[in-house]
């Protein structure tokens, strides 16, 4: 029997040609989304690979630009805060949370302490439900199904109590500058705190599945590693910035609403991999845990939101007797109120990382400019150094860990 | 508390105002928080020397945006926000300038600058130079046009739909079917609010709310 030949088609002639050793392999470009399961969106990809070493990646985003920062211009500032809910479609109040806060800022307005309490109550539940689904569909992406199946039931159950406080499963519009819209409903709090008994057990059957696993242990140590310098160097923030060793989080260190009222523990990883970023994700979600529970404990009573009517609307019963009242409502749901000129940096701890809003007022019942730092456009922008050298398999993973939603990035 | 914090803050604008007169010409306080009014071309120097200074270590360009005064003859503020995790301070950077003037490129400095100029050359058309991939970001292939500048409509100029004839996505004018409506809602008896009207001194006593916040001192004109 002869030795066998490596042959390769000569696609000019047509003839087949012997491979000798030193055939070279050319770079090419491959071509990754923008319909892609493992893109999260709508990311598409350019990548310039070497054999299956990625080279350089090069992400074209703004598939989803829908000119929010244009439209808000356009709006009241009553009318601009929905469009935060659809800006990073897994984390609504907490955005919401930032734009209610610069405005406050600038309003020179704080709201009740019941309504600060109910904000974090429900932020750090919204961090918990963006940390599920991040997990969860990052399991999936390196491979592993069940994670997203048990994950996504107890995600459901944290949209009822958003259905059950605003009407909404996602589009929340419910943190509002003053406050919060309304009260929590009768049983909610009851029912939240059963949740939230239960709900320990649901992170420890995640860790069962993924922190101890094989494959997603070698699908993910080792692979987008980030030091302290780059992750400073590249405006990282949030769990990515943590994972790396810098113990940041705007919740202690440039505490907003009852934040400083709250016992909890920034998680910061080692070795700022794909594994510690998602360690870091399982910590917080019992850090967020302790301070539901801590709220729901502490929460006190009194009113939700602010009693200035010229920056939130009347009750409706005072708005059936009373002529101001009625004024009141009438003006605000029309011509909404008046931001004192000025202009402002507010930033939160989303649970991508830091959520900022520029607001410039001039004074008008319109922001004059609100431009929107969102957390993922930093860090998907350090995609091409942090996928450089690696496998095609493990760009997917590092796309996976960064947590990346395109509401937020094409904006 | 808070008190303590706004007074560290100002000795910190002093401190940067004496040590970085080249590039800071004045700074001033909005809202609690410090911006710098810094010469165009010294961008690239002061960032870095806030970067590295000890006392200053803003380690992080946070974001870089842009707000559009077109009355204005520099009718651009670029702004840069910076985050110091050491010191737990913002400060925010501002340079002015127009259309045709280039602003130094900080990418070579700061890695996060990139993105963030591509994005503001793509929304408000500010040329940076130095930046080696200065391409659009966030709009569509083959757009023309910079639109958050205030001289832009909020419809745009194209709207673009699927033609079955050729098989392609075609581009064609703005076409509104009624006018656009933009609802002013300010109403005409606002200034009067401002103003003391005589046998009307219990107004100012609202009985309602508990802050006027007509009464701040950057009121509504």
């Amino acid at each position: 029997m002869s030795t066998r030949e490596l042959v390769s088609l000569n696609e000019a002639t047509g003839q087949m040609t012997a491979v000798g050793d030193e055939t070279q392999i050319k770079p090419y470009t491959i071509n990754f989304g923008p319909q892609h399961p493992a893109a999260h969106g709508v990311l598409r990809l350019i990548l310039e690979m070497d054999g299956e070493i990625v080279e350089r990646a090069d992400p074209h985003i703004g598939l989803l630009h829908r000119g929010t920062e244009k439209l808000i211009e356009y709006k009241t500032y009553l009318q601009a805060l929905p469009y935060f809910d659809r800006l990073d479609y897994v984390s609504p109040m907490n955005q919401e949370h930032c734009f209610a806060l610069a405005t406050e800022k600038l309003l020179g307005i704080t709201p009740p302490l019941r309504g600060q309490y109910i904000r974090v109550l429900f932020c750090e539940l919204t961090r918990i439900l963006n940390h599920i689904l991040n997990i969860t569909t990052y399991a999936l992406d390196v491979g592993a199904i069940t994670p997203a199946l048990w994950g996504f039931e107890e995600r459901e159950k944290g949209m009822e109590f958003y259905d059950r406080v605003c009407g909404a499963r996602l589009h929340a519009n419910y943190v509002r500058p003053g406050g919060v819209n309304l009260d929590l409903p009768k049983g909610l709090a009851e029912d939240m705190w059963a949740w939230t008994e239960n709900f320990g057990k649901v992170i420890d059957d995640l860790d069962g599945l993924l922190s101890e696993n094989r494959v997603f242990k070698q699908r993910t140590v080792g692979i987008g590693a980030v030091t302290r310098q780059q992750a400073m160097d590249w405006g990282f923030t949030g769990p990515m910035l943590r994972a790396s060793g810098v113990a940041w989080d705007l919740r202690k260190s440039q505490s907003y609403d009852v934040y400083d009222k709250m016992d909890f523990d920034i998680p910061v990883g080692k070795t700022g991999d794909c594994y510690a970023r998602y360690l870091v994700r399982m910590m917080e979600m019992r850090e967020s845990l302790k301070m539901m529970r801590q709220c729901l404990n502490e929460m006190p009573g009194g009113p939700v939101k602010s009693d200035d009517y010229k920056v939130t609307a009347p009750p409706r019963e005072e708005m059936k007797k009373s002529m101001e009242a009625l004024i009141h409502h009438f003006k605000f749901y029309t011509e909404g109120y008046h931001v004192p000129a000025g202009e402002t940096y507010t930033a939160v701890e989303a649970p991508k990382g830091e959520f900022g809003v520029f607001l410039v007022s001039d004074g008008t019942n319109r922001p004059y400019k609100c431009h929107i730092r969102a957390p993922g456009f930093a860090h998907l922008a350090a995609l091409d150094f942090m996928s450089r050298g690696h496998m095609l398999a493990d760009a997917v993973s590092i796309i996976g860990s960064m947590d990346i939603v395109f509401g937020e990035i094409d904006r | 508390m808070k008190k303590a914090a706004s007074e560290t803050l100002a000795a910190l604008a002093e401190k940067i105002a004496g040590r970085f007169a080249y590039g800071v010409a004045s700074h001033e306080f909005a809202q609690d928080e410090l911006v710098l009014h810094a010469r165009r071309d010294q961008i690239q120097k002061l960032l870095t020397d806030l970067r590295d200074d000890a006392e200053c270590l803003f380690e992080q360009l946070i974001d870089i945006t842009a707000t559009d005064y077109p009355a204005r003859p520099d009718r651009f503020d670029v702004v840069y926000s910076m985050l110091s995790v050491r010191l737990n301070t913002r400060v925010r950077v501002k340079i002015a300038t127009d259309e045709d003037t280039p602003v130094p490129s900080v990418t070579k400095q700061f890695s996060s600058a990139m993105w963030l100029e591509r994005e503001v050359w793509d929304m408000y058309g500010i040329v940076f130079e130095g930046n080696e991939d200065l391409r659009r970001i966030l709009t569509d292939y083959g757009f023309e046009g910079h639109p958050l500048r205030k001289d832009v409509p909020l419809t745009g100029f194209v709207e673009l739909r699927y033609d079955e004839a050729l098989q392609r996505v075609v581009y064609e004018p703005v076409k509104l079917p009624q006018d656009f409506r933009m609802f002013d809602n300010l109403s005409p008896w606002e200034a009067m609010t401002t103003v003391q009207l005589p046998g009307d001194e219990k107004a100012a006593k609202q009985k309602l709310g508990t802050i006027n916040y007509r009464t701040k001192d950057k009121g509504v004109s």
